[in-house]
């Protein structure tokens, strides 16, 4: 039942809109039809798949090294408040500011392009796994807190056997929004690098297929790019849904 | 045997509030004794006090040992059951143990036995969610219980509970106590709760809060007190005493 409207709908919406096409006459470089954007794709199928591959590389590479630096420093902010102090006002800086207007200058800076690609990510990814973490970490009541004290346990033991179990659905929550926006950030980092990149994302192919007019190629890399973005969201949850059942709680 | 003599201790808040002013108790080995008042008056902080969770500002406690309590010899049981959400029954009774470094396996019959002192055995492997409200504060009772403590603190353990399972609750609880026999305090604001378990009733002023009489009871320690003419008697005492208390507490 579920899986139904959502299936219908779509298919209603690519029905209009190959009809509009057909009947207005629109010329494929303006509006490509969804059958033109599925020859498009069929016409060079392992070039686009490649881009996509070389993409969720970028964005799996940086949510991996996202989640290290958000866990670890939202441990570090929970543990001391000198870290809390010198750590957070930065991470909300790094988080306000539009990676837009700095990827070009990491891009100039750190010198290898895939090195760079995923630090744009990085940055983009990082805030949401630190800030949710960081949340559940400090999410456990007084009360066991005080039970974990009269029992002579350490800051590890607390960490290791309350925080950290505590903060799993946060930080799950907060990995979900992260492989989003790590897919964001990779795509962003492309666009900015341009042809002087890594020069064979999914995002350097929509910039490549504008250029060459190619335009319902560049529909097909779009398609694949939001079919990623949803795979992302649907594992990151699914892998979610599963480790808290397996344990039982959240 | 004196467990642990309280001497004149007062303490006060960060924020100003004096919770607790120059309050005296002498708490035998072996006895069960109540912290009676209303919301507010200090009996918390007390008891916080005694845990070592919390350190008085003015006045001392002495233990009568002269060492103190080692880390697990202090069972602790909170208004909340306050069980880790995740893990099972077992695995939250086994928790004292396992911070004390006892493994799964040396702890297996320790943990299954307290989990059946408080009648819960066959629900080793449920998760709290599973758990009405009465069995998951048995499971908190039975964490408390498990490193055999010297000295059981319980913070009113009952207060979130129904009526019906609250009796059930209390009658185990003197059983418990006559088991274990270890020295409880038990804070509470119910006169009822306070004269049916307690061999010494603690009144305590409103805030901030001092010892304003104490009460010995010599009823039987089991479930049929309840029905006893001298259950109705004591209940009336008590309610005469804090009723004075609360009289001077206004005064002061």
């Amino acid at each position: 039942m579920s899986r139904w409207p959502p299936t219908i709908a779509g298919l209603v919406g690519l029905a209009v809109w190959q009809g509009a096409v057909w009947a207005t006459g629109v010329p494929a470089y303006l509006v490509p039809g969804p059958v033109a954007i599925v020859h498009a794709f069929l016409a060079a199928p392992a070039l686009l798949l490649g881009s996509l591959v070389s993409t969720l590389v970028v964005t799996f590479t940086a949510l991996g090294v996202a989640t290290g630096l958000g866990v670890g420093m939202a441990v570090a902010i929970t543990a001391s408040r000198w870290a809390r102090a010198a750590i957070q006002p930065w991470a909300v800086a790094l988080q306000v500011t539009p990676i837009v207007a700095i990827a070009p200058l990491i891009i100039a800076w750190v010198g290898d392009p895939f090195a760079a690609l995923v630090a744009c990510a990085v940055i983009v990814a990082f805030f949401p796994i630190f800030s949710n973490t960081a949340i559940g970490l400090a999410s456990p009541p007084a009360e066991l807190l005080d039970l974990f004290r009269l029992n002579g346990a350490g800051g590890w033991a607390t960490l290791r056997l309350l925080r950290l179990p505590a903060a799993l659905p946060y930080f799950l929550a907060g990995l979900r929004i992260s492989g989003g926006l790590a897919l964001v950030g990779a795509v962003v980092a492309e666009f900015v690098a341009g042809a002087g990149g890594f020069a064979s994302g999914l995002a350097y192919r929509i910039l490549e297929s504008g250029y060459r007019l190619q335009i319902p190629r560049m529909f097909a890399a779009l398609v694949l790019l939001s079919a990623a973005g949803i795979a992302i969201d649907a594992t990151l949850s699914g892998v979610g849904r599963v480790l808290l059942r397996r344990r039982g709680g959240a | 045997m004196t467990l642990l003599e309280i001497e004149g201790v007062g303490r006060r808040f960060a924020t100003g509030t004096e919770a607790l002013r120059d309050a005296s108790l002498t708490i035998a080995a072996g006895d069960f004794v109540a912290l009676l008042g209303p919301s507010g008056c200090g009996k918390s902080t007390l008891l916080r006090l005694i845990a070592g969770l919390d350190a008085p500002d003015s006045g001392a406690l002495r233990w009568g040992d002269g060492a103190g309590m080692a880390a697990g010899e202090i069972g602790f049981v909170f208004q909340d059951a306050t069980l880790l959400p995740w893990a099972t029954a077992a695995e939250n009774v086994w928790l004292p143990l396992r911070l004390r470094g006892v493994s799964r396996e040396a702890a297996h019959d320790a943990v299954w036995a307290a989990l059946g002192r408080v009648g819960l055995a066959g629900f080793e492997g449920a998760r709290p969610r599973e758990l009405s409200g009465g069995m998951r504060m048995r499971v908190s009772i039975a964490r408390a219980l498990v490193g055999r403590p010297r000295l059981l603190l319980m913070d009113e353990p009952f207060a979130a509970l129904d009526e019906f399972t609250r009796h059930g609750l209390q009658d185990d609880m003197l059983a418990l106590w006559r088991d274990v026999g270890c020295t409880v305090v038990f804070v509470t604001h119910s006169i009822y709760e306070a004269s049916f378990l307690a061999r010494r009733i603690v009144v305590m002023t409103p805030r901030p809060g001092r010892i304003a009489a104490e009460i010995s009871s010599a009823l039987a320690p089991e479930a049929a007190t309840r029905f006893s003419p001298g259950y109705a008697a004591l209940v009336g005492e008590v309610t005469g005493v804090l009723r004075q208390a609360m009289a001077v507490g206004q005064g002061a």
